[in-house]
């Protein structure tokens, strides 16, 4: 049977480029980094080389590139590694209601811990309004972290106008690139970005590895103690195979961004087109604004895990916002935030694109789904009252 | 959630539901779930009464929600055509889902409700029966 990944947007596969990279830090330079002998030093040289891929890939210096087991963790030390740092100057912190859980969730636990955190509503786009950020900035805000680009509908916000306005008002900004870092240039400085998280596996990289970008001066205290490594606010063995496989994936990813832009753009606007041929299926998520890679669609009277299953079942793998694919009962916060009733959030579907996917897959996806919508709605008892009701 | 959490039998039942559809002129219809929970199903039942008996001669379902949802629609209806009405409101949620060789346990709740819309059915149609004798 075929086999169509788009799911990009939940992980991708290593490049072998990647993987040939890594290897030799396995075996035979597996030395520890704190090492001072020769395996040591090797390994110390391979982490300082990875540094610099990584800062010079967003305008940084090496010496504000801290490497962390991921995202989440990257965004755990943002949010609560600034949070401490700063509780004596403020305890207020920005955040969008669209952001991810690693954020979410850090925020529910600092508002136990003491904090208050303002969530910014969305427009029906998934956009942050610059006014609203304006307007929430209070004396006692020390931070607003607002993701670069959305992982489930794709919107790109304004980050660099949202920078120009922390800035203004003398207060750190953070964003989640995990999903645009790679595939959007980033410029830290442009951009006036004070923290940046960044993941590996979400660019053909391994799982297991990230990064923090920290602009020098901004105070952080690590959340994690243990030793000297990334300069005491990561502390830890360092992850050797997992840095050089993350510097490798994104040396790969700036040569050849132009290039996934141009051609998962291409394939994603004749996706959309032909997913929208199929009556009262809506895209969500800016039109313009929005992720190469990301299609989200809400396919109404059908609910999404029937969707993911029965193409699943065609060979093609795809994710859904809908309350089952959640865990919970609640269906995506993020469509609900954007203002999708339940009806559409639990029908959402969400296809992310990646360098290896063809034109073939594209028109295969094409031609299955109307025949897996219609063979759905043919059971929805929605569906059918709303026939008899024309 | 992929085909892989599934048994062999709730993706038999998902990919070739069995009696999906209405009935027209149906003795007693019973629905089950809304919208916000994300799972709807809707069970229609042809009652043949013969004496003090009666036996559900036909049935048929339609449902909006997960593969488990759809699953337990189908299977529910092949469990229990043929039976008396007092026979088949013995059937429970848990008879459903072992009936399809488990299922995962996060969907033990929200998507196995298949049995609750067949008495439902079952209650609409001995209103009606009531409602014929006034």
């Amino acid at each position: 049977m075929r086999s169509i990944y788009l799911d990009h947007a939940a992980t991708t596969p290593v490049h072998p480029e990647v993987i040939a990279a890594m290897l030799q830090y396995f075996r035979p330079l597996y030395g520890n980094a704190s090492s001072v002998h020769g395996f040591g030093r090797q390994a110390r040289i391979a982490i300082d080389k990875a540094r610099e891929t990584v800062a010079k890939a967003i305008g940084a210096q090496p010496n504000e590139i801290y490497f962390t087991s991921g995202g989440t963790e990257s965004d755990n030390i943002a949010l609560m590694g600034v949070a401490e740092a700063q509780r004596d100057k403020g305890r207020h912190i920005i955040t969008s209601s669209i952001e991810h859980h690693a954020i979410l969730d850090t925020c529910a636990y600092l508002e136990k811990a003491g904090f208050e955190v303002t969530y910014l509503p969305v427009n029906a786009d998934g956009l942050v309004s610059l006014t609203d950020v304006n307007a929430a900035i209070r004396p006692d805000t020390i931070l607003i972290s607002i993701g670069h680009a959305n992982n489930e509908v794709g919107t790109i916000q304004p980050i660099a106008e949202i920078g120009a306005i922390a800035k203004a008002h003398g207060v750190y900004l953070h964003t989640d690139a995990v999903q645009s870092f790679g595939t959007l240039p980033i410029d830290v400085n442009e951009m006036q970005i004070d923290l940046l998280s960044l993941s590996g596996h979400k660019i053909y990289g391994p799982k297991g590895i990230g990064a923090l970008y920290v602009r020098r001066g901004t105070r952080v205290h690590p959340i994690q103690h243990g030793g000297g490594q990334e300069r005491k606010l990561r502390p830890g063995t360092e992850n050797v195979p997992g840095i050089v496989g993350l510097a490798k994936a994104v040396e790969l990813a700036m040569q050849e961004m132009a290039a996934r832009t141009e051609h998962m753009t291409r394939l994603r606007d004749k996706l959309i087109a032909g997913l929208m041929a199929v009556p009262e299926v809506k895209l969500n998520g800016h039109p313009e604004k929005r992720l190469p890679g990301n299609v989200n669609v809400s396919v109404k009277y059908v609910e999404g895990e029937s969707l993911i299953l029965s193409l699943d079942l065609r060979g093609i793998a795809v994710s859904s916002g809908s309350a089952c694919t959640s865990g919970s009962l609640d269906p995506s916060h993020v469509l609900i935030a954007m203002g999708l009733d339940h009806l559409q959030a639990h029908g959402s579907l969400r296809l992310t694109l990646g360098r290896d996917t063809s034109e073939a897959d594209i028109d295969y996806v094409i031609e299955v789904f109307p025949q897996v919508v219609e063979k759905l709605r043919a059971m929805s008892p929605l569906y059918n009252r709303l026939e008899k009701e024309e | 959630m992929s085909a892989a959490m599934y048994s062999q039998k709730v993706i038999d039942h998902f990919s070739n539901p069995r009696n999906v559809g209405t009935i027209e002129n149906a003795d007693g219809v019973g629905e089950i779930g809304n919208v916000t929970c994300g799972d709807i199903m809707r069970i229609y039942i042809k009652v043949d009464k013969n004496g003090d008996e009666e036996r559900i001669d036909d049935i048929r379902f339609q449902t909006f929600g997960c593969g488990a949802a759809v699953a337990t629609s189908s299977i529910v209806t092949e469990m229990v055509k043929g039976m008396t009405l007092d026979e088949s409101l013995k059937v429970t949620n848990k008879d459903v889902a072992e009936a399809l060789g488990g299922l995962p346990p996060v969907k033990m709740h929200c998507s196995n409700l298949a049995a609750d819309a067949l008495k439902a059915a079952i209650k609409d149609y001995r209103e009606r029966q009531e409602k014929d004798k006034e």
